[in-house]
């Protein structure tokens, strides 16, 4: 670390990429002023792994794996974009229940990565119980997850025109018992957590993205909901039969201090894991029959053209735009990653923040950095 | 140590013989080394109890292995890892500044335990300013923390070393202001005296009269702060700033700053237990000092309980509610309790 002395009292800190609270190798240029920071310069790279030149060497299904691996919190939803862009280019239709396992899985890892987000989120702010709470219930839906596919993170479970692997026998009766005694601890998460002063005090007016920042800097998710704006793109865009489902989009409402702060943000995710709770009691009621992989071809080749999908991941909006020469191989997939996004947004927000300011900003806005390097 | 000079004289032979000063000052130099062992060993207890406590409030265990029943040697195996380490010192440190540091903040922590009344005979040393000099020492910590952060040559450490100081010096007058509202009934400022002035039944205790009851808490929010606790732990803010004025310690110098927080969690519920609690006082069928140690082992669980339930808060938001909430506080109490002394003209314990 150099000490670069500027015209005046400003001090170069730089804060990772090895750092506690970046939530990955994440480095952050802060040229501060005491304790009030002037300009944030965020440096990204570090976990740079190649997906999108991998894409151009391997067939269309072995991507899959590697989409997994760019949000490796919220897998399911990953690959449950790429394949609904590929089914897409093939004009593939997908049975009933393997767009209900899809909706089911995309709403269990919703609720993991919301755990982990929220856990985190409370240990940067100081308070480290919430964090193993969260934790202990995220390992009971990896439970779940590994006996459904045998992976707890990287599942490689949504193929193109269908799933890899059919429910166990038990795992409805399972999920079911994992929700009943789940919904408490949202409420018990409130309590120690979401209404905590002190927390609203570190959250609340810190961080506030307007709306005319969030559309400028193209925000999706629940960064974006927290600023007031109802768009989800499972209500707008409905995909694997969201339509027919009954569920809120909860947005932030300003309920401490201004509209669009951290603690709105958190707030989303928290009413976001409820409403995902809904939406998996729906699945499971309406389970139909059918086999998981009867639409799966053996040999995945389009004709050729290009795509541009769209999925709601627990970050935001996933793109995939595949272009596909016709060849066993795809051209191109190019991944338009949420968080990459909403990490551009950064430097506007942090002005004048303080250092601790910087840290709940960030995780705030949930950034995963296998998401943004790729 | 008039108690030990005592036994002294009566068990040891040619003890007599010796010049009177020597007779006063090997006593003194044996209570010493007595505070200085549990100085020493409450720290080992204290971050084993830590450690069960914050175990048992996440839903997990703690340490379970080490030394069979409930991992209670994990600490010595900690401190016996800690002695092993490499001693680094980074290349641009200032040496002398940087070894001196974790003593300096050891020092300013222990040296407050000599006037500690444990009963009514085991006290080191009862000094007629005891609450006075008990101030004093306790701010010689700042200093050790402020030359750990500059002497370590980190951006961060200088970050955290300010910060600690700013907090501790901001919350030492509240807390100072609360003691004053003890002092002022008593009329004195020796320890005995003030747990003297408590005796009587348990109601007599100043926990339970009116202007004190208030003081307790700004006393006990204020230490929290002094002693860098949660929520008021920004200078050791793990996630903010790796760790504070100590980034730079490793091995045995950082284990000197760790017994020195928990030697001082200690000593600030002891000294809460002495003005408030009714130090040493209790009922007859255990000795004083169980009783004390009892209580400061309440006030010191409750500091953990507090550390792993609350979050952080932020170093603007500390400078707060120590200038703008309890400093007005304690100013009201103060005048609260001379109006009350005067009223009840020092006979409030009749």
């Amino acid at each position: 670390m150099q000490v670069e002395a500027y015209a005046g009292e400003e001090m170069i800190l730089n804060m990772g990429p090895q750092h506690p609270s970046t939530h990955g190798v994440l480095r952050l240029e802060l040229e501060t002023d005491g304790e009030i920071v002037k300009k944030v310069i965020p440096h990204i790279g570090y976990l740079h792994r190649c997906f999108e030149k991998h894409a151009e060497k391997i067939d269309y299904l072995g991507v899959i794996p590697f989409c997994d691996r760019m949000d490796y919190i919220a897998s399911m939803n990953n690959s449950l974009g790429y394949a609904l862009a590929i089914e897409k280019l093939l004009q593939l239709e997908v049975n009933q229940r393997v767009q209900t396992l899809r909706i089911l899985m995309a709403e269990l890892n919703r609720i993991a990565s919301h755990l982990l987000s929220i856990g985190t989120y409370a240990m940067d702010i100081g308070s480290f119980t919430p964090f193993l709470h969260c934790f202990r219930e995220r390992e009971k839906v990896l439970d779940l997850f590994e006996w459904l596919c045998g992976a707890r993170l990287l599942y490689n479970y949504n193929w193109v025109g269908g799933v890899s692997h059919d429910l166990p026998t038990g795992f409805i009766e399972k999920t079911r018992e994992f929700l009943r005694q789940f919904e408490p601890v949202i409420t018990e998460m409130d309590k120690l957590l979401s209404y905590n002063k002190i927390f609203i005090e570190r959250t609340a007016n810190v961080g506030i993205i307007t709306e005319k920042q969030a559309f400028s800097h193209n925000v999706t998710g629940p960064n974006l909901r927290g600023s007031g704006i109802r768009w989800d793109l499972r209500k707008e865009e409905p995909y694997c039969g969201y339509e027919t489902y009954n569920f809120e989009i909860p947005v932030g409402l300003g309920k401490f201090g201004s509209l669009g702060s951290c603690w709105d943000r958190y707030y989303v995710r928290v009413r976001e894991m409820e409403q995902s709770i809904q939406l998996i009691l729906q699945a499971l009621d309406r389970l139909p029959e059918g086999d998981v992989q009867e639409t799966v071809p053996k040999r995945i080749k389009p004709s050729k053209g290009e795509i541009y999908d769209r999925t709601e991941t627990p970050r935001g909006e996933l793109g995939y735009y595949v272009i596909s020469d016709g060849g066993l191989i795809p051209f191109r997939v190019k991944v338009k990653s949420p968080c990459f996004t909403v990490l551009s947004i950064l430097p506007s927000i942090a002005k004048g923040a303080m250092v601790a300011d910087i840290i709940a900003i960030i995780g705030s806005i949930d950034i995963v950095m296998g998401e943004i390097d790729r | 140590m008039e108690y030990l000079r005592q036994v002294l004289l009566q068990k040891v032979a040619g003890f007599d013989q010796l010049p009177g000063s020597l007779q006063v000052f090997i006593p003194m130099l044996l209570g010493c080394l007595l505070c200085l062992g549990l100085v020493a060993l409450f720290p080992l207890f204290a971050v084993w109890l830590e450690r069960k406590v914050s175990a048992h409030m996440q839903d997990r265990l703690g340490p379970m292995r080490v030394g069979g029943w409930h991992g209670w040697a994990q600490t010595i195996a900690d401190g016996v890892k800690l002695l092993l380490k490499e001693d680094i010192i980074p290349a641009e440190a200032d040496r002398l500044l940087f070894k001196l540091a974790p003593i300096v903040v050891f020092v300013g922590g222990f040296a407050a335990f000599v006037v500690l009344p444990f009963s009514d005979q085991f006290i080191v040393s009862d000094l007629n300013i005891g609450v006075l000099y008990i101030i004093a020492i306790s701010s010689l910590g700042v200093v050790g923390i402020i030359m750990a952060g500059w002497a370590s040559n980190n951006k961060y450490a200088l970050f955290g070393g300010m910060r600690a100081a700013a907090q501790i010096v901001s919350y030492e007058i509240p807390t100072m202001l609360a003691i004053l509202t003890v002092v002022i009934p008593v009329g004195s400022l020796s320890m005995q005296d003030i747990v003297r002035a408590q005796s009587g039944g348990i109601f007599n205790w100043f926990i339970f009269q009116p202007v004190t009851f208030l003081a307790f808490w700004v006393f006990y929010i204020g230490t929290l702060a002094e002693v860098n606790r949660t929520p008021f732990d920004i200078p050791e803010a793990e996630s903010e700033l790796v760790a504070g004025y100590h980034t730079e310690y490793s091995g045995m110098r950082f284990a000197f700053f760790f017994l020195a927080e928990y030697a001082n969690m200690f000593l600030v519920s002891a000294i809460g237990v002495t003005l408030f609690w009714g130090g040493w006082q209790g009922p007859t069928w255990l000795p004083g000092p169980i009783w004390f140690i009892l209580k400061a082992m309440a006030l010191v669980f409750v500091q953990m309980w507090l550390r792993w339930t609350l979050p952080r808060l932020r170093v603007d938001q500390l400078m707060y509610v120590s200038w703008k909430v309890l400093l007005p506080i304690s100013f009201i109490l103060v005048l609260a309790a001379g109006i009350l002394a005067l009223v009840t003209e020092g006979h409030l314990n009749e």
